[in-house]
């Protein structure tokens, strides 16, 4: 049987099948990451202190220019299979999906450098002021207390020098991923060796201190159970990855089967390509949104 | 093949455009240069985005606003552009549209619900 309208537009709709099932698609994708969006606001909005600067931005900044490069390679490999040039598609759809593949390469960079990166809380202010000591020297509550607060300098109005709240952040010795209080002490494990963050401003980073787990009330990598900012973050942007994914795969699929469509039903080809196209921009639109609220705001 | 409407229009339908076939070679080149345009766009776009970063507006709100206007002119861009809805049929409009009402009456329910505390979160008539 042969499916109708894949070429043809439909009389009463004007449009070939796989179009209006796509733009159906999206219409249900935009309320997906609309619903997440608003989730963000609401969180964003209630909250008293929010993390600013907890990414990179010529990090996400290079990942944008890859996602707008991908969205002008796709398009004109759709243009090219337009003109009737096979071997210029398959070279823009091989640089989309490079493109795509740079992209989650890049995030995964980006996740496990938070995955490695901890915060430890103290169990009282005296214990707390020990360990900053310990960490910057003298004025070592202070520094910690700088880095704390610019890490919520845009929204610091609120921001308060509780001891309580200052928390040390560092690396684990031996880079762990996803170590929690809980792990470490069910391990047996007495101390930590925590390699502090270096003081606001400069690449100096502290001597590895000794932490006692007796005194810490709560370690946390950055991963979505550290804090709200982190929940969000990773919600959105490992939803947002998986659809890249699940893009490349598809525009992959077209590579890899182009001669054999190229043969079948070229005109079929192009709309197929046109599809993916379509889905593909969609999520190079959301990255546009994303990008200055999570990198710049 | 300048009357042969038959792939990008629905027959009995006008066409609404100033050329004359989606498919001739002149068309796809004069879009080829648009969508280079455009790339162009974008990548300047980003750099504006980056740039009003660093420089720093003293108001929060203001901040927001020239963020997300600039990216709105972004993806205005790539819908157009890149995902033809300068040119589309008028089937895919009225979808966009029923989207854009129910976008933004979750966005309203957000707002509505944004200083909606249950009341025993709140100290002296404000959350904690």
């Amino acid at each position: 049987m042969e499916i109708p309208y894949t070429v043809k537009p439909r009389p009463d709709t004007g449009l070939y099948n796989a179009k209006l099932g796509i733009w159906l698609f999206l219409a249900s994708e935009v309320m997906l990451f609309g619903g997440l969006f608003s989730a963000y606001i609401l969180l964003r909005v209630s909250s008293d202190l929010w993390p600013h600067g907890m990414v990179s931005i010529p990090v996400g900044t290079f990942n944008t220019f890859v996602l707008i490069a991908s969205s002008v390679t796709v398009v004109m490999s759709w243009a090219s299979l337009k003109l009737g040039k096979l071997s210029a598609f398959k070279g823009y759809m091989a640089a989309t999906i490079v493109c795509a593949l740079g992209f989650l390469g890049v995030k995964s960079f980006e996740y496990y450098a938070k995955f490695t990166h901890y915060d430890v809380w103290f169990k009282d202010e005296a214990t707390a002021k020990k360990y900053f000591t310990a960490a910057y020297g003298e004025k070592g509550e202070e520094a910690t207390r700088k880095l704390f607060v610019e890490r919520f300098h845009l929204h610091n109005t609120k921001a308060t020098y509780d001891a309580n709240q200052i928390q040390l952040t560092g690396h684990l010795f031996g880079n762990p991923m996803f170590a929690t209080l809980k792990k470490l002490t069910s391990a047996k494990q007495e101390t930590i060796q925590f390699t502090p963050d270096a003081p606001f401003g400069t690449h100096d980073h502290p001597k590895a201190i000794e932490v006692k787990l007796s005194d810490v009330q709560r370690l946390s990598a950055y991963v979505p159970a550290h804090s709200t900012y982190f929940a969000i973050y990773f919600t959105i942007t490992a939803l947002h990855g998986l659809h890249v994914l699940g893009g490349a795969i598809v525009l992959a699929y077209f590579l890899f089967t182009a001669d054999h469509w190229w043969k079948k039903s070229p005109e079929q080809m192009a709309n197929r390509v046109e599809v993916g196209g379509l889905f593909w921009h969609f999520v190079d639109l959301v990255w546009i949104f994303l990008f200055p609220i999570i990198y710049l705001l | 093949m300048s009357h042969d409407h038959s792939h990008s229009h629905g027959p009995g339908e006008a066409c609404d455009h100033g050329h004359d076939d989606h498919n001739s070679p002149e068309y796809i080149h004069k879009t080829i240069r648009k969508y280079l345009k455009v790339g162009g766009i974008l990548f300047a776009g980003t750099i504006l985005t980056v740039a009003m970063y660093y420089v720093h507006i003293p108001s929060v709100a203001a901040t927001i606003a020239i963020a997300l206007l600039i990216a709105t002119v972004k993806a205005a861009f790539v819908a157009g552009v890149f995902m033809h809805l300068s040119d589309e049929r008028k089937m895919i409009y009225s979808i966009l549209l029923c989207t854009v009402c129910f976008l933004i009456s979750l966005m309203g329910l957000t707002l509505w619900a944004m200083n909606d505390f249950p009341f025993f979160t709140l100290v002296d008539g404000k959350p904690f």
